[in-house]
């Protein structure tokens, strides 16, 4: 069965989204797997409740996190699309907007947030400095570009972008999760990147112990 | 023919163009104002200063006559400076908080490079500590004397100093994913008598003592901030601030930019001080320059001024508030900002980062509708106020837990330099719309705001407190914006006479200064900004001690730093 081409986002009709090419690209590589009608339909239903309540990482490093605030309050109201639960933790966390500059200094602290969530997980740079490092390239101590250190699926781009824009930006990554294939792929279970070296280091101790 | 008539019209076009080239010079239709010369001044400018050199050896005895016999209590401004060939340097601007119509600069260097030593005053102005740490490094400086000399903003893994002029910062310092190392230790270097430099060690934690990493991810910092807070029980015994999480390097990059180009990244330091910012670089420049901004341009400054200072309150209101667990306090904050950032949107285009001011002037004139939108929201925000203490400061839980919590005395934030709201609830009057009236500060009637208890509800109450001023200022002037131009006519490549010129105004937390050194050229030679934030986070630790854990987070609050300011 092939996957719905036409994710609905309430409001906005399909043909008025930019950058439908990049969306139909990805649709169809999805497709050319091909899937079970069951499994595909549980997966609509999955979809549909995960776009619908992706739930942010409370991350802001500078000037695009306050309009990142404004977009939480009344006037802009996330609420409307199930994004207002902010989360303090990584581990409950869908989606990482990474709103601000990333400073090198900053860079493996926010690796370190991004592997700590769990799958599924999303990342939508927001801003100049998130997508390219804005008005900083030229620094010796800006990350031009989050996507040098971690995956990212939407840019949003403008310094700062408006707040219609954040939301705009979020409706991509909605429908983005409206077509995946939620069965064996991006709920699929990922190897602990730790697992070897924590056994050796556990190993390790328990070495010292015994000689102790 | 042809040629007849082209010739005709060229003549015409020529014989208009005295009275076509006015209008299209100063579309604001009045005429332009004279041109003043923006070369060279005859006498030097407003904002010059001219440091006192002083030689390293000699430096410490002066710092203490300074600082004990003749009251220079108020260190403003320590500066690290590269001068090539004549050295490395610190420029220090001392202040006086009794008389603050005395001050002095003084400047010391070393010809050394490969192993410079400057002896350290950070026992007699405690903000000289962290100031020190910057200039090592960022130049590499080694104070003698020092207690702590560690990096402050670099990772501890750096190589190089990048604001040296001849450093390789990008060759040495490729980007490092592995985790930051944070040593425990810190290293003090001691001049001895014979001249030599020794070094020793000490702990900053004792290998037992519990220390809980707060940051750089936490909701509460307010921003990427990391503080090591060792604790007794739930007693705060000791913070250790490890700054740089969003350190851009903005003060280096302003030395490959033109003029015009600095002032985009101003916006972007403090952005909730965005207009105040811009404006003191600005009004550096132009007063290096000895460029004369019309009577409109001051006072649209002034407004715009005080509509990004309520802003900055409330969104300090809000966060507090969100802090201590009161949502709904939040979304009533929100609400009243967003008018001013409708304001702000029409005349600038911006909501965040307003890119407003400009060398010379402001880059729009206002909108039709400026005047008539800030009026109506002079009675509102009025209004709101009342709401804001009947929702929130009179509640218990809160009075609890900010009524003589983390309590700074006056000669506490005089040391430390902690300007703004904070000093001012400790009882210094440090207001620098008073003090050296810029703008059209000086024909306005407004009251300082200061109090004496120094506490968190002090420093939170002198912020709402403030906003009614704000907005008595703005009702002054929104009525008597003069005619004139919004912009002088500056020539297309704009060059700073060579010298060292400071020019301060009061931001929204603090005195925002800066200081600019010029060899002519259309870059800074070098250009700092004294953060306003960087003082109130190093006041952190003595703030707190002995304080409640969950108290640092009401602490942090009510001191209200913003991050990205004290980065840099
Ligand atoms: S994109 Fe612009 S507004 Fe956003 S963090 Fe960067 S400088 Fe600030």
């Amino acid at each position: 069965m092939a996957i719905n081409k036409r994710p609905k986002i309430k409001s906005i009709p399909y043909e008025e989204f930019k950058d439908n090419e990049t969306f139909e690209r990805l649709v169809a590589e999805l497709n050319a797997k091909g899937t079970n009608v069951i499994v595909r339909k549980l997966d609509e239903l999955i979809d549909w409740g995960r776009s619908n309540s992706l739930w942010p990482l409370t991350f802001a490093t500078s000037c695009c996190g306050i309009e990142f605030m404004a977009v939480c309050a009344a006037r802009y109201d996330i609420a409307r699309f199930g994004f207002e639960v902010t989360r303090n933790s990584p581990r409950q966390a869908d989606v990482i907007l990474v709103s601000g500059t990333i400073t090198t200094k900053m860079a493996p602290v926010l690796r370190r947030l991004y592997d700590q969530m769990a799958d599924p997980k999303y990342v939508v740079a927001v801003g100049g400095c998130a997508v390219s490092g804005g008005p900083f390239t030229k620094s010796y101590h800006v990350v031009n570009g989050v996507d040098n250190i971690i995956p990212v699926d939407v840019y949003v781009p403008g310094c700062p972008p408006r707040p219609e824009s954040f939301l705009y930006g979020m409706m991509q990554l909605q429908r983005k999760v409206k077509v995946e294939n939620f069965f064996g792929t991006t709920n699929r279970k990922e190897k602990d990147p730790y697992r070897d070296t924590m056994a050796e280091k556990a190993e390790e101790i328990y070495n010292e112990e015994e000689q102790a | 023919m042809n040629d007849m008539n082209m010739e005709k019209k060229g003549e015409a076009q020529a014989a208009a163009q005295p009275q076509a080239a006015q209008p299209k010079a100063a579309p604001a239709a009045a005429p332009a104002a004279a041109r003043p010369a923006a070369a060279a001044p005859a006498q030097p400018a407003k904002n010059q200063i001219e440091p006192e050199c002083v030689a390293p050896e000699a430096l410490r005895e002066r710092m203490e006559t300074l600082k004990n016999k003749e009251g220079y209590d108020f260190l403003e401004n320590l500066t690290g400076f590269d001068w090539e060939a004549d050295g490395l340097g610190v420029v220090y601007q001392l202040a006086s908080t009794a008389d603050p119509s005395r001050r002095v600069n003084l400047k010391t260097l070393t010809t050394d490079r490969e192993n410079p030593y400057l002896p350290s005053v950070a026992d007699l102005w405690d903000i000289a500590n962290i100031y020190e740490r910057e200039v090592y490094d960022f130049f590499g400086i080694r104070f003698t004397g020092h207690p702590d000399m560690r990096r402050i903003f670099m990772r501890e893994d750096w190589v190089g100093y990048p604001m040296r002029k001849d450093d390789e910062t990008e060759k040495n310092n490729p980007l490092r994913m592995t985790p930051e190392p944070l040593s425990d230790f810190t290293e003090t270097y001691t001049l001895q008598s014979d001249g030599t430099v020794t070094k020793s060690q000490r702990r900053l934690f004792e290998e037992d003592e519990y220390v809980v990493n707060i940051g750089p991810q936490h909701p509460s910092t307010h921003g990427v901030l990391h503080f090591r807070v060792s604790l007794e029980g739930e007693k705060i015994k000791k913070i250790d601030p490890v700054l740089g999480y969003i350190h851009r390097g903005v003060e280096k990059i302003s030395e490959k930019m033109t003029y015009p180009q600095t002032l985009a990244l101003t916006d972007r330091l403090d952005y909730l001080g965005a207009m105040q910012n811009r404006h003191a670089l600005c009004m550096c420049i132009e007063q290096a320059m000895g460029v004369e901004v019309s009577d409109r341009v001051k006072v649209i400054r002034t407004i715009m001024d005080e509509l990004q200072r309520i802003d900055s309150h409330i969104l300090f209101f809000s966060c507090l508030c969100q802090d201590l667990g009161a949502t709904t306090a939040f979304l009533y904050g929100f609400r009243d900002r967003e008018q001013i950032l409708d304001i702000f949107e029409e005349t600038c285009g911006g909501r965040l980062i307003l890119n407003y001011n400009t060398i010379g002037g402001v880059m729009a004139d206002i909108h039709p509708n400026f005047q008539k939108r800030v009026k109506a929201f002079i009675p509102y925000m009025r209004k709101n106020i009342k709401e804001y203490h009947d929702i929130f400061t009179g509640n218990v839980i809160f009075q609890n837990r900010a009524k003589g919590v983390g309590v700074l005395t006056k000669e506490q934030c005089i040391s430390f330099g902690c300007t703004g709201g904070t000093g001012r609830a400790a009882g210094w009057h440090n207001d620098v719309r008073k003090l050296r009236p810029y703008a059209a500060y000086d024909r306005v009637q407004f009251n300082e705001v200061v109090r004496s208890e120094g506490d968190s509800f002090a420093r939170y109450m002198i912020r709402l407190d403030e906003i009614l001023e704000s907005l008595n200022i703005i009702e002054q002037l929104i009525d008597n914006i003069p005619e004139g131009n919004f912009q002088e006519k500056m020539k297309p490549i704009i060059k700073v006479p060579e010298g060292l010129y400071y020019s301060a105004v009061e931001g929204s937390r603090g005195e925002f200064g800066v200081l600019l050194e010029s060899k002519g050229d259309k870059s800074p030679y070098r250009l700092h900004y004294r953060s306003t934030g960087l003082p109130l986070v190093a006041v952190m630790d003595t703030a707190c001690r002995d304080n409640m854990i969950a108290d640092l987070i009401t602490i942090g609050g009510t001191v209200d730093y913003v991050v990205p300011d004290i980065d840099r």
